[in-house]
């Protein structure tokens, strides 16, 4: 299990093809990887990026084509196989034991053991310690995973992969999960890697990470490589080569016309929260993750709240949407008090929300696409009539729908957990902008989506601030804001730190996004354009 | 190195409630279990009068230990005041859960509980000691080595039975099938030692019952992908209909060569088992006991440190995982399905050739269902199903000896005492026990 210095491998792909059923997932993709670079594979979701991993990690068996490994034709019955033969795979849902501890993990199947079966934890243990130290990963081989950032567990599944002497490491989009920090530390340790001589295939679809880490890209699209491009190469090609059309990637808006104040927050506290579904009071931090916030969104204009994950975002939006309770403090819409309304009466109120984590919050993932589409309002004309629901209303309103948001699915009655994130997002979109919305709170809109339907979702949202809806998006992604924001305040532990205009140079928005002051002159947000 | 803290706040928290103080109403929890107990025991002593006695000299003892004495009323005030300051002790965390450090608190709470049971006990002997004896006469004393040795044997199948459960369960297969298990063991080896003469036989016999079962689960629970619950339910229908028709048409005809088996005898082991109190309680019984105390050791000692143990806990929380780094999940859970089946199979033997000496329909009686919640409120780990079973045990002694000395409470109120005491015990104390992920479901490869 010692790691040996690494040996570049020459993995050739050779037109595979895999089908399901009358769907072409792959189709006679070609690829070679040299050793000691980073081959990026861009493509929307479901352009065929992970079924041709799968198919390369011996999870799948091709239908046509072959796998060369330094020339030689090679078969992967198992992942055992693929194993064996130097390919290690860090998953896009991590395959970690949660209880177990790092080194538990990392030795799940190449136990090392001692006579009768006894596990030798000692040697494990300083494995992970020597490969972590070696490549900066800072991994403690006594740390139970589940307790781990998602960051750091990322790393285990590498130093997994590691220590079974990897000489490729496919990473399926690595930085889905991850913070812009963690992402950094992530690009950090991955060219590490290349410089001892791994090769690394890298999945996304993200067109910025995928020109700074790559030494070559291949782009897919419905299963066949439509191009080969060494970086530099323009956003505009890549997203046009993947997408299959010249993309927008910033939707162009007039600029905004602001009306009256539609919410008013003033001096909002929401307090550490005692977390019900583990008992346990944060112990952590005792400090509020809202900590007096004050802002106006007026109609007609977009406030971009940005900042680092983690520092009150999500506290805010669930507190404004009636989801954790408020210390103190006033949430105002047109001047009516719901500082203590339930998220019924919210929604009633006109405010529309699109949650951060749209699997979790925002749909029911067994429930159809159909219901998913009245959640909101399936109690009331015209999807219920007395205590039964109206099924044809709620089939027609499907259809329309999707219609009307492009909602990929096979049919109305399909599971929205089986759809793509891009779709998914459609479906909520679809849900939450019907008549009468007042305000629109956004949270991560565009997380996890593809360039095509980052596009959508912009666009739609513009298009809502143009008929009089207030906007309040909240990002961790500086593009976003940008893209989107009328107005950008940044939030640092809980509290505003400025309130800027969209002009402002990313510099700036950094200094306020690390705790940075307001400069004693700046003007105050009501006289902000 | 920095890393960014995640984004939700429940990743940060330890996944498991109990680590730290309670949240909501469930703080309460603690404190106020205590608090029914300590008013319970000065309940017991407003109603007791003169002295209880206890004895701890087994019968036909070479050695006789002097009998204990204690004043009854005084006994049971002394417990119910210890019980209400640990009550007030339990409330403090509770009140102001930052007041006092979380570290130790898991232990602490393990250490209260102990302690209110076993006053609670003390409480309640007393009581009843004095209280079948009305008038000035002098109470007969109970004996409490027969209590706890009593308590232990009575306990064996449930301990194998939830032993196997642990395995089943680690794995990810859901056994509720114990009980078929445990009947039909118990069946086997009553006709193997009645047919054979053999003893060892006949305990063979019913262990490979209890895998046959086991097998049959394995099969449709893994290969059928049958529902696991459901499955074992109707196992234990089976099972218990079909050692019924059996019964009735060969054992109850041919009853002096197929259902009169000899039983294991008591083997003291030599220097443990003179030990005074402990000996004759831990090391003068029949093999079944020494064989729960090998598979004790051993089940817990495999499941955490080696690797088939480290394998089978993977198989149950993750099998996707487990199956990316090339364990065989499907072939792995087979084989401790079915090698699990051999340890309850034992458990049943001991109801016919380790107590009774026949076989009698559905003898088992619902013990394997005991077996069961044993598991699931001892933590899933052997150690803490045993534990949980021995609780059972004792209740069902207790309530055995309380009857058979006439303690002035109804018979059928006193047959509720141990399951009553399981559910203060696992509602009120033991708390939110969080399974193996992937517990009953099963492995589809995509």
């Amino acid at each position: 299990m010692e790691r040996q210095s690494v040996s570049g491998m020459q993995l050739e792909l050779k037109g595979i093809t895999k089908r399901f059923g009358s769907l072409v997932a792959n189709d006679g993709i070609s690829l070679s990887v040299t050793p000691g670079q980073v081959h990026a594979l861009l493509g929307e979701n479901g352009a065929g990026k992970t079924t041709l991993m799968n198919v390369l990690y011996g999870l799948l068996q091709p239908d046509e084509g072959e796998i060369h490994i330094d020339g030689k034709a090679a078969s992967f019955h198992s992942p055992k196989d693929a194993i064996g033969a130097g390919i290690g795979m860090v998953h896009q849902h991590f395959m970690l034991v949660p209880p177990f501890t790092v080194a538990e993990n990392v030795t799940l199947g190449i136990e090392q053991v001692r006579p009768g079966g006894l596990l030798d934890a000692g040697r494990t243990r300083r494995e992970v310690r020597e490969l972590s130290h070696r490549y900066g990963m800072d991994v403690d081989p006594d740390a139970i995973v589940e307790d781990l950032p998602v960051g750091i567990q990322q790393r285990v599944e590498i130093v997994k992969a590691l220590v079974r002497n990897a000489s490729v490491l496919v990473l399926d989009e690595p930085t889905a999960v991850l913070t812009p920090g963690e992402t950094q530390e992530l690009f950090r340790i991955i060219r590490q890697l290349r410089d001892s001589g791994t090769s690394i295939i890298f999945i996304s679809h993200k067109l910025k990470e995928v020109q700074e880490i790559a030494d070559t890209i291949t782009v897919l699209r419905r299963g066949k490589v439509v191009g080969e491009r060494k970086p530099p190469a323009t956003e505009a090609d890549l997203a046009a080569l993947m997408v299959g059309r010249d993309v927008q990637l910033r939707v162009t808006k007039a600029p905004a016309t602001p009306g009256d104040v539609v919410l008013s927050v003033d001096s909002l506290v929401v307090p550490a929260a005692v977390s019900s579904v583990h008992g346990t009071p944060a112990t952590a931090s005792t400090q509020a993750p809202v900590n007096g916030l004050s802002f106006d969104v007026r109609a007609g204009e977009i406030l971009g709240i940005a900042g680092v994950q983690g520092n009150g975002q999500t506290e805010l939006c669930e507190a404004l949407m009636g989801l954790l309770p408020v210390a103190s403090g006033s949430v105002r819409l047109n001047g009516k008090d719901l500082t203590q309304a339930t998220p019924r009466a919210r929604l009633d109120a006109g405010i529309a929300y699109v949650p951060e984590d749209r699997r979790e919050d925002g749909l029911v993932g067994s429930f159809s696409v159909a219901e998913n589409l009245v959640l909101n309002s399936y109690d009331r004309k015209p999807f219920a009539r007395g205590i039964t629901l109206s099924l044809p209303t709620i089939a027609a309103n499907a259809m329309a729908r999707i219609k009307e948001f492009d909602v990929r699915t096979e049919s109305p009655a399909a599971p929205a957990g089986s759809l793509s994130g891009g779709n998914q997002q459609k479906v909520i979109l679809a849900r939450e902008l019907g008549e009468g919305t007042k305000l629109l709170i956004a949270s991560q809109p565009t997380r996890g989506l593809d360039v095509g339907s980052i596009e959508f979702v912009h666009k739609r949202i513009v298009e809502q601030r143009d008929q009089g809806v207030a906007v309040l998006i909240v990002s961790s992604e500086l593009d976003e804001i940008y893209a989107l924001a009328d107005r950008i305040a940044v939030i640092y532990e809980g509290e505003i730190t400025g309130f800027r205009p969209p002009g402002v140079d990313a510099a700036e928005l950094g200094r306020l996004m690390a705790g940075g002051t307001d400069l004693p002159n700046t003007p105050l947000p009501e006289d902000a354009p | 190195m920095t890393t960014t803290a995640s984004p939700r706040l429940p990743d940060l928290l330890p996944g498991d409630g109990s680590a730290g103080a309670l949240g909501g109403a469930r703080r309460f929890a603690m404190p106020a279990t205590f608090l029914v107990f300590g008013l319970v025991d000065i309940l017991l002593g407003a109603r007791s009068h003169g002295s209880a006695i206890l004895s701890f000299t087994p019968q036909f003892a070479k050695v006789t230990i002097p009998n204990l004495t204690i004043p009854a009323a005084g006994t049971c005030y002394l417990s119910g005041a210890l019980t209400l300051l640990l009550a007030v002790a339990a409330l403090v965390p509770a009140v102001a859960p930052r007041a006092v450090p979380s570290l130790g608190n898991r232990a602490w709470r393990r250490v209260a509980i102990g302690v209110v049971l076993f006053l609670f006990v003390i409480a309640l002997l007393a009581w009843s000691d004095v209280s079948q004896s009305s008038g000035g006469s002098e109470a007969i004393p109970i004996n409490i080595v027969n209590l706890l040795s009593g308590s232990l044997n009575q306990s064996i199948p449930i301990m194998l039975g939830a032993i196997t459960g642990v395995i089943c369960s680690r794995s990810g297969v859901i056994n509720i099938a114990i009980e078929g298990q445990l009947l039909l063991g118990a069946f086997c080896a009553a006709i193997a030692t009645s047919a054979t003469g053999s003893l060892w036989i006949g305990l063979v016999c019913g262990a490979l019952a209890g895998s046959l079962v086991g097998s049959l689960l394995a099969v449709f629970a893994i290969a059928y992908i049958v529902d696991q619950v459901v499955l074992g339910v109707v196992l234990n229908g089976l099972i218990l209909g079909l050692t019924g028709y059996l019964y009735n048409s060969i054992l109850v005809p041919y009853g002096d060569t197929l259902n009169s088996p000899a039983t294991f005898n008591l083997w003291k082991i030599p220097g443990l088992g003179d030990i005074p109190i402990l000996g004759p309680v831990f090391f003068d019984s029949t093999v079944f006991l020494y064989i729960t105390y090998i598979v004790l050791a051993f089940v817990s000692f495999a499941l955490f440190r080696t690797r088939w143990g480290l394998r089978t806990r993977a198989i149950g929380e993750h099998p996707v995982a487990a199956d990316t780094v090339g364990i065989r999940v499907l072939a792995l859970r087979y084989r401790n399905v079915i090698l699990a089946g051999l340890i309850a199979g034992i458990g049943g033997a001991y109801f016919t050739i380790g107590s009774v000496g026949s076989f009698g329909i559905n003898m088992s009686s619902g013990e394997g269902y005991i077996a069961l919640a044993a598991m699931i409120f001892g933590r899933y780990t052997p150690w803490g199903a045993v534990l949980a079973a021995l609780l059972f045990g004792f209740t069902t002694q207790l309530q055995s000896i309380l009857s058979s000395i006439n303690v002035p409470i109804q018979s059928n109120l006193l047959l509720l005492t141990p399951y009553v005491v399981t559910i203060i015990v696992v509602a009120g104390l033991v708390g939110k026990v969080r399974g193996p992920k992937a517990e009953g479901v099963p492995y589809v490869k995509a």
